[in-house]
């Protein structure tokens, strides 16, 4: 049986505009993926310290109104962390500039607006297997 | 030999019966269709489905009872809307420089976007510095408005500011005022989106002061404004956020209609004459592609608004009946692909809300959905409202769909849909019962899904997403809005100098008075607001004050 994706849907930073995050959401849950979902301003430890209490394989960034500017806060927050095996994907209106940066500060992928939800939906299934590799892995070495 | 004619067409019942079959026969398999209220859109409109047998009834003339003409006897023809077109970007200076631009081109009102900082109540130095300026201008400070309005005459301008509970934008523009000498009855304009249910329900830009204070200081506001603005209006309820955030045109009409039903009960409530508040109600709505809907939601609202306000208040004076309004165009229905294809978008949705009847109207700039839009996008966006102005002469006829068969009928299915979803929330003991429990955000999260489930099907095509797609780069997208990340840092730097330097005695003992008529029943909170803001208190240090006092409200987490 595959595994099932565990998935946090958030918002960070300043914007309230959730009709993104919550229609995709929905649609991960309705794909059968067990969904964490938050309203929006959650604050970058939040993020964090709720990825690692729930083990979640994906975090889910959605921004409308500039808030992906500080995801590479949210980045070094991770890697402070030790968190591994978890990938930051991001959702909304992000100019390509800014799709270089974010990539570069290590997301895993950037989604904009008119992607077809199971086109996210995909991705997520695709790259579980190796992410729950990874967080197996990190754990052996911890201990 | 006579035919018979067929009384609701005027032409022989045997005519209709032939392009029945003629139809039929033609068609094939024809498709279903219904808009995005839901209702089913037939392929021919006639006398069957609107006869006009009840004229006075279904339309009246404009500026009269039940005003599906509008509300003005002369409409566009005499007065075209206003051009509001939303600016805020960087620091007050920078804003400064692009109103005195546009003033010189001819702007007669002035619209002030803040940062998203200002909108959820925080001062600059409490947020991360990449956020700033980035959406609006960076405002704290009575300071910072008179920087913003330097050499603006503004008792002689209506301004438009987006400022929420509890409204410290327009305190500080009264701090301003007293400054430059301008007596408060010249200040003139709107407390854009004052309508706090909004917020809760969709953007949730509001500043997170829990539901009860938030209620409470903004039926303080529209009391001091009605005693002591002569020339603002201070509500402001939006159809906007809710219509953006999912609900169909026909339930983001009715949500709007309950928010204003609440809002002018909590103010017959506390005493206040209908006819004194109601003339000072503006709404604001999206206008999306859905191009005859849109017509018949404005009809129809109009005509509602009307008719509740008189049954429900007794509102005799003919202003508290009129439905003014603001649009904007719809920014969820504009792509990302083929960027371009925007402006004529927009050019649609401006369309239905002109002839919707609207008073003011923001065209979105196609960049929009790319970033903060550019100067570039901007000016397109203007001289789309010009084109239709004075190329494609759309003010020259009032009401210029009136009297389409297509039109009236949908006119009067879509109030019939606005009644239905309005008396659910009423039944649910109202717009604040209903939002407090969920209901309205569960409906519009509905609405949003099953929207979004007819794109992903190709049932709703969208040009460049699901259908007629092109391979597109990066160079194929415009550039991009940025910050002067430079002038935010030096901006930042003041503030803190100006913060130190202040009368320290002042701002506490305002802030004080401020925290106690907070919890005083009898006192007017935004009178208080005033008072702070004269007394040099910062933006982010009265918000705070009061989420203190009031509490701190919560979104709930609703999929």
């Amino acid at each position: 049986m595959p595994a099932i994706p565990k998935v946090l849907v958030t918002k960070i930073g300043l914007d309230g505009h959730d009709r993104g995050s919550r229609v995709v959401a929905a649609h991960l849950r309705d794909a059968g993926m067990e969904v964490i979902y938050t309203p929006p301003w959650q604050a970058i430890d939040t993020v964090v310290k709720l990825a690692v209490e729930e083990d979640v394989d994906v975090i889910g960034i959605s921004s409308l109104a500039t808030d992906h500017r500080i995801v590479p806060k949210l980045m070094r927050a991770l890697r402070e962390a030790d968190v591994a095996g978890v990938a930051v994907i991001v959702g909304g209106i992000v100019p390509d500039e800014d799709e270089a940066m974010l990539l570069a500060a290590g997301v895993a992928r950037v989604f904009h607006p008119g992607s077809p939800l199971d086109d996210i939906a995909e991705y997520i299934r695709s790259v579980v297997p190796a992410l729950r590799e990874a967080r197996s892995a990190a754990f052996r070495t911890s201990v | 030999m006579n035919k018979p004619l067929d009384s609701t067409t005027l032409a022989p019942a045997a005519d209709r019966e032939q392009w029945r079959r003629d139809y039929a026969e033609q068609i094939g398999d024809d498709r279903a269709c219904e808009n995005r209220s839901g209702i089913p859109i037939k392929p021919l409109y006639t006398r069957d489905d609107w006869d006009g047998a009840r004229p006075e009834a279904d339309l009246g003339y404009p500026g009269q009872p039940p005003f599906t003409r509008g509300i003005y006897a002369t409409m566009h023809r005499g007065r075209a809307w206003s051009q509001r077109q939303l600016i805020g970007l960087g620091t007050p200076a920078d804003y400064n420089a692009r109103l005195l631009a546009l003033i010189a081109q001819g702007t007669s009102a002035i619209s002030l976007i803040p940062c998203n900082s200002v909108f959820r109540g925080y001062d600059m130095d409490e947020v991360d510095a990449e956020l700033l300026g980035t959406c609006g201008v960076v405002l704290n400070t009575a300071d910072h408005m008179d920087r913003c309005l330097a050499g603006v005459d503004i008792g002689g301008m209506s301004c438009a500011m987006n400022d929420p509970s509890p409204f410290t934008l327009l305190a500080f523009l009264l701090a301003v005022a007293r400054r430059r000498g301008v007596p408060f009855a010249a200040i003139a304009g709107t407390s854009n989106q004052s309508d706090y249910l909004s917020h809760y329900v969709a953007n949730h830009m509001f500043f997170r002061i829990a539901l009860p204070g938030a209620r409470r200081i903004l039926s303080d506001h529209i009391d001091y404004c009605v005693r002591a603005l002569p020339r603002w209006n201070p509500m402001s309820v939006v159809g906007q956020h809710m219509q953006q955030a999912g609900a169909t045109p026909a339930q983001a009409m009715a949500f709007t209609l309950a928010t204003a039903l609440q809002n002018a009960d909590d103010c017959v409530a506390r005493g206040m004459d209908p006819d004194a508040f109601l003339p000072r109600f503006t709404f604001f709505f999206d206008v999306s592609l859905s191009f005859f809907e849109e017509v018949a939601k404005f009809r129809a609202g109009r005509r509602l608004w009307a008719r509740l306000v008189r049954e429900r208040y007794g509102a005799k004076d003919p202003r508290s009946l009129r439905f003014k309004f603001h649009a904007q165009t719809s920014g969820v229905d504009l792509t990302r692909q083929q960027p371009l294809n925007n402006v004529a978008r927009v050019t649609v949705q401006a369309m239905a809300g002109i002839f919707g009847g609207l008073q003011s109207l923001h065209t979105d700039a196609y960049d929009e959905v790319l970033s903060c839009p550019t100067e570039f996008g901007a000016r397109i966006a203007v001289a789309t409202q010009n084109i239709l102005r004075e190329e494609a002469h759309l003010t020259d006829v009032i009401d210029p769909l009136g009297g389409s068969y297509y039109v009236e009928a949908l006119t009067g299915q879509m109030e019939e849909e606005i009644l239905k979803t309005l008396a659910l929330v009423q039944d649910a003991g109202g717009m604040y019962g209903a939002v407090e429990r969920g209901i309205v955000q569960r409906m519009i999260g509905e609405s949003a899904r099953r929207f979004q489930a007819k794109v992903e099907r190709g049932e709703q095509t969208v040009v460049g997403v699901n259908a007629y797609r092109v391979d597109e780069g990066a160079a194929d997208r415009p550039p991009v809005q940025t910050v002067d990340d430079a002038a935010i840092a030096a901006h930042r730097a003041a503030f803190a100098e100006w913060k130190t330097a202040r009368s320290q005695a002042q701002v506490a003992g305002a802030l004080d008075d401020l925290a106690r008529a907070a919890n005083d029943a009898h006192a007017n909170v935004f009178e208080h607001v005033v008072a702070a803001a004269e007394a040099g208190c910062t933006h982010g240090e009265i918000c705070g004050t009061l989420r203190r006092e009031l509490g701190f409200g919560h979104v709930q987490a609703i999929v």
